[in-house]
Parts: C-alpha cells; sequence; structure tokens
C-alpha cells in the first residue's frame, strides 16, 4: 500500500494510520454483520409482533369497532369487562378446563415416559412411534377424532356403555361431560411432546441410584415414588406450567370437538375473544379482554421463566 | 404381545440361558411390557377407529352393531372429499404456507441465532430481549391487531399473509442460539485468520455445522404451520384460499356434518405429515429437541 520511494518516517506514520484504518473496518465488520445477520428478524418483530401489541393495548382503551375513528374511553372497556357474567363464564370455564386438562396430560405423559425408560418393556421402538402419532395430529383433526369416537348416537363409547348394559351417556348434550371430552382429547394430543422432556429427565437420573435402592430391596413403585419423581421435579414443573400455557390457550380442538357448545357453555377465553372481536366486530372490548388473558399466559410464562432459569431444568 | 413374545424364543436360545435367570427375565418383562402396550393401544385406538370408519361406506358408519373393521371396504368417503370440496386446492395452499414458511423459518432462525449466540454489541442485547419477549405474547391475544397491521400492510385473504406473521419463531431463534454456544469460538477466528468473511463463515461453516438443528426446526415448523388454525381463520376470508384446517372446520361447523367426507378428508390430511415424520422421525424424537418446543 505505501510507495517505495517514501522516506522511512513517513512509512512508519502510513502504517500507523493504516492499522486504525484496518480496525476500524473490523469494528464495522462486526458491527455490519450482526447486522445484516438480524435485520430481517427485527423487522418481522416490529411488523408483527410490536405493531399488534401496541395497537391492541392502544385499542383497549377505544371503543374500537373495526372501522372509522376509534375514540378513547379511557379504562371503561375494562370495568366492563369486570362485570360481564360472560366474561367470567368462559375465564371460569378456561380455568376448570386448565385445572383438569393439566394434571391428566401429566400423568399420561409421565405413564408414556416411565414406560418407554424401562428397562424390561419389549417393543420400545415401536411403541416410541405410535406415541409419537398424535403430536402429528392437528387440533381439528384431534377434535374430529374425539367428536367420532364420543358421539352420542353413533359413537364408539356410547356403543360399548350400551354393550354392556349401560345407557348412552349425553357426551355433547351436557356441558361438563363435553369439556371431559376436551380434556382427554387435549391429553392425547399433547402427550407426545410432554413425554419427551420425561424422557430426557428420566435418562438423566444416574443410575447408582436406582442400583442402591434395589440392593436395600425397594420395589419398582418404591423405586419410582423415592427416586424417580423426586429426581425429574424440575421438569415436572416445566411441564406442568407448559402445559397450562397450552391449555389457557385452547381454542381449535374445542372449535372442532363441539364448538364451544352446548350452546356457548365451553366457550373457552380464546374464542369469546375471537367471538367478540371478529363475529360481534368489538374491537375495543376484545382487545380489553386479551389483555387479561394475556397477564395471565405473562405470570404463567414469567414463573417459567424464573424456574427454569434456576434451576437449569432444560 | 407378550405371550407372543415367550413363544416366539426359538427353544435353542432359550436352554442358553440359565433356566432360573431366563424364566426371571421373562416374567419380570411381562408387567413393563404390558403396560408399555396398554398404554399403546390406547394412543392408537382413536386414530384406529377414526382411520378404519373412514373406509366404511355411509350407510354403515352409523347403523348397530358397530364393527371395528369395515364389513365392506370401500374408498367412497374419498372421492366424495375430492368430488364436494377442492380438496386439491386446500392442499396446494397448505403446502405452499407450511413450506415457504419452513424454508424461511430455518435460515433467518440460523442467522439470527448465530448472531446472538456469537457476537456482542447493544443492538444485540436489544434485539435477544425482543425475541424472548416473544414467548410471553402468544398470537392468540393480538388476534385482532394481528388482522388490523396485515389487512394494512394489504395481505389480507392472501397466503402471503399467513406466511409472514408466523416466519419468526423464537423457538426456533433459542434453539440455533443454544447450538451455537457450544461451537467453539476457534473455530471462527481460525477462519478469520485464513481470511474468510464473516457472511463466508456462517454460510461455509456455521450453516452446515447445524443440519441437524435445521433439520429439527424444519420438522416442526412444517408441522407447525401444516396444522396452523387460528392465524389462517383471521387472515384468509375467500374459500379459494383456505387451508386445510379451515376447510375441515368448516365441515365440523356445517348444521348437518357430513360424516363420510369429513372423515375421509381429515385423514388425507394427515397423510403428507405421517410420510414426513416416518421418513425423518429421528429427527423429532431425539434428545436435542428441548423444551422451548411449543409453538
Amino acid at each position: 500500500m505505501t510507495l517505495p520511494t517514501l522516506s522511512p518516517s513517513s512509512s512508519a506514520h502510513r502504517a500507523g494510520e493504516d492499522g486504525r484504518r484496518v480496525r476500524r473496518r473490523r469494528i464495522s465488520r462486526y458491527r455490519l454483520a450482526p447486522f445484516i445477520f438480524t435485520v430481517a428478524t427485527a423487522v418481522l418483530f416490529g411488523l408483527f409482533f410490536l405493531w399488534p401489541g401496541v395497537l391492541g393495548l392502544s385499542y383497549s382503551l377505544t371503543d374500537y369497532r373495526g372501522w372509522g375513528e376509534p375514540e378513547f374511553v379511557g379504562m371503561s372497556n375494562y370495568t366492563d369487562l369486570f362485570g360481564d357474567s360472560e366474561f367470567y363464564q368462559s375465564l371460569g370455564r378456561t380455568l376448570l378446563y386448565a385445572a383438569f386438562a393439566v394434571p391428566v396430560g401429566y400423568c399420561l405423559a409421565l405413564a408414556m415416559a416411565v414406560a418407554l425408560t424401562t428397562k424390561r418393556a419389549r417393543g420400545k421402538t415401536p411403541a416410541r412411534i405410535i406415541f409419537f402419532v398424535p403430536w402429528l395430529v392437528s387440533p381439528i383433526v384431534a377434535g374430529v377424532i374425539w367428536r367420532w369416537m364420543f358421539g352420542e348416537s353413533f359413537g364408539f363409547v356410547n356403543y360399548i356403555i350400551r354393550l354392556l348394559g349401560g345407557d348412552s351417556v349425553q357426551w355433547a348434550s351436557n356441558a361438563d361431560l363435553s369439556l371431559f371430552v376436551a380434556v382427554l382429547a387435549s391429553a392425547w394430543g399433547g402427550a407426545a411432546f410432554n413425554m419427551l422432556l420425561f424422557i430426557a429427565a428420566i435418562s438423566n437420573v444416574p443410575q447408582s441410584y436406582y442400583e442402591a435402592a434395589e440392593l436395600d430391596g425397594a420395589n419398582g413403585r418404591q423405586r419410582f415414588w423415592y427416586i424417580t419423581l423426586p429426581s425429574i421435579a424440575p421438569t415436572s414443573v416445566l411441564v406442568i406450567l407448559l402445559s397450562s400455557l397450552t391449555a389457557m390457550k385452547e381454542f381449535a380442538m374445542i372449535q372442532a370437538l363441539n364448538g364451544g357448545g352446548p350452546g356457548t357453555q365451553n366457550r373457552l377465553i380464546v374464542q369469546y375473544i375471537y367471538e367478540t372481536g371478529f363475529e360481534r366486530s368489538l374491537v375495543g372490548y376484545a382487545s380489553a379482554a386479551s389483555m387479561v388473558l394475556l397477564v395471565i399466559l405473562m405470570v404463567i410464562a414469567i414463573i417459567q421463566l424464573r424456574i427454569s432459569k434456576r434451576k437449569n431444568a432444560w | 404381545m407378550v405371550t407372543t413374545d415367550a413363544l416366539t424364543v426359538p427353544p435353542k436360545k432359550r436352554k442358553k440361558y440359565d433356566r432360573r435367570r431366563g424364566h426371571g427375565e421373562i416374567r419380570r418383562s411381562i408387567f413393563p411390557t404390558t403396560m408399555l402396550w396398554v398404554l399403546a393401544a390406547l394412543m392408537a385406538f382413536p386414530l384406529l377407529w377414526f382411520l378404519l370408519s373412514s373406509f366404511k361406506p355411509g350407510g354403515e358408519l352409523f347403523s348397530y352393531p358397530l364393527s371395528f373393521f369395515p364389513r365392506e371396504w370401500t374408498l367412497g368417503g374419498y372421492e366424495d372429499a375430492f368430488e364436494r370440496i377442492d380438496f386439491l386446492r386446500y392442499l396446494g395452499n397448505t403446502f405452499t404456507v407450511a413450506a415457504v414458511t419452513t424454508i424461511i423459518t430455518v435460515f433467518l432462525c440460523a442467522s439470527t441465532g448465530y448472531a446472538l449466540a456469537k457476537y456482542k454489541n447493544p443492538w444485540l442485547s436489544v434485539l435477544g430481549l425482543c425475541v424472548l419477549s416473544m414467548t410471553m405474547l402468544p398470537g392468540e391475544v393480538i388476534l385482532n391487531p394481528m388482522f388490523m397491521v396485515v389487512r394494512d400492510l394489504g395481505m389480507y385473504n392472501s397466503l402471503l399473509g399467513v406466511i409472514m406473521p408466523s416466519i419468526l419463531t423464537p423457538t426456533g431463534v433459542f434453539m440455533f442460539r443454544q447450538f451455537y454456544l457450544t461451537v467453539p469460538d476457534e473455530l471462527i477466528d481460525a477462519a478469520r485468520i485464513d481470511g474468510a468473511s464473516e457472511y463466508g463463515i456462517f454460510l461455509r461453516i456455521m450453516v452446515p455445522l447445524a443440519r441437524p438443528i435445521m433439520l429439527t426446526l424444519a420438522i416442526v415448523s412444517f408441522q407447525w404451520r401444516w396444522n396452523d388454525y387460528i392465524l389462517p381463520l383471521i387472515i384468509l376470508g375467500d374459500p379459494d384460499q383456505f387451508t386445510l384446517q379451515i376447510a375441515l372446520r368448516s365441515l365440523v361447523g356445517a348444521e348437518n356434518i357430513n360424516w363420510s367426507v369429513l372423515l375421509s378428508a381429515s385423514v388425507l390430511s394427515m397423510i403428507p405429515l405421517i410420510l414426513l415424520y416416518l421418513v425423518f422421525q429421528r429427527y423429532v424424537t431425539s434428545s436435542n429437541i428441548n423444551a422451548g418446543l411449543k409453538d
């Protein structure tokens, strides 16, 4: 870069300048490359996350109906919401659904994981594939499958009940039984994923614990209760929190299973938001309901982040 | 299952075992094996019942006594599904959405995860926090605003409107970040000394290294987009643009459900995913999947 005819002093001067230029170029290169790598992400984040998020928050303070100019109404959407029995019914139903779906899903996933990690069980590979297939089934199809199983006049379950001499059960027209079917369907559809988490956790339990317990004469059940279960506690917490998040957001599966019915008795919170915002076009009001759901989900998510950071659960 | 297992052990092999031990092994494996297969049967039954029902003629679906296997096998329901609903169009739409989104997602998440793992500057710290915050605000709570944004961007009623918002997934970004954190920095330094550009390092070294993660994310992402319901529901209004899930929902939401069509259409809608899973299942069920892998 420096010309050979230059005097030594100026050459040294040039070298110093060169060094600085190289350093500056390197800094800009280290700045520019990560910027290029992430700029599309940032744009998408802004467009489809930040913008709708801010929009949602501000709509919740207006009486916007999807057209015209939104008018600022302060907190009145929220005060209306807390006096709205339909909202309470949806929220209560969602909490009830989560209260059953989470434990049932937890037990099923854990049972599957234990069955797959037991040393002496035969045929684990095909069983693993079978266990995982429901994960592929979309929530809509899962709803259809369970609707077909539990049809009142044509379903397999009622057929068996009648064969055994019982009366056909009102799986669709009784709200509680209908919710029970939804719980089963969600456990069935969501178990595979949690099973993977449990399998990873169980295979991390040191084998020596089991050997020691076996020497001391602990039977299988004791080994499960006193070794496996305490050792996988962090994963258990994680699974419970993740399933609670999923249960609180349930929408598609119930849509196909019973459409929130009978009537509106099983209308969960997301369906309430959808119907309020799109079918009744009360955008402002629906946004306020969304914010309430958001707070609930955020509390669960923050607990999860805290715990997973502390215990390094995954 | 247990008894057949026990019976199929060849007699010679059994002799090779110490008799007491052999018997004990089999006896002790009875309980776990039974438990495993009872569970497997429970999990498989709803799907099998559904699948077999789809091969029954319309009249047999509701006629008692029900039988597990169709008394008369027919593809009538499938023919109806192709005739009554525009199945191929929905399939094409769904495939477009899932494939395009997945390809972009994988590359975007890889580059973002790489940048977050291997560079340090204020811009990246802020971006990392932003992506983390996404895990806390799921799409379900911004339905209306999302619709407005997509409409204002002129993407309402087009597949693009379904593709664009679902490209960025925090899960994917964190999967790659986690992976690239385990890649030693020396590798990058060595490449820099050899004169590779930052982009060259990423494209020629880091992308090939992350191939298993890419495949895992690709399969998971494809499954998410294939089965996505709520976003297409609010973005796509025109039946010509429907994805399979929306089309199925309109079948099951009808006043009188045409079960024969619904059963076969649902079965058909699952086939691509099942094939994909059977080919790549070890990438999905292997251990490198982590807890964040939940849409």
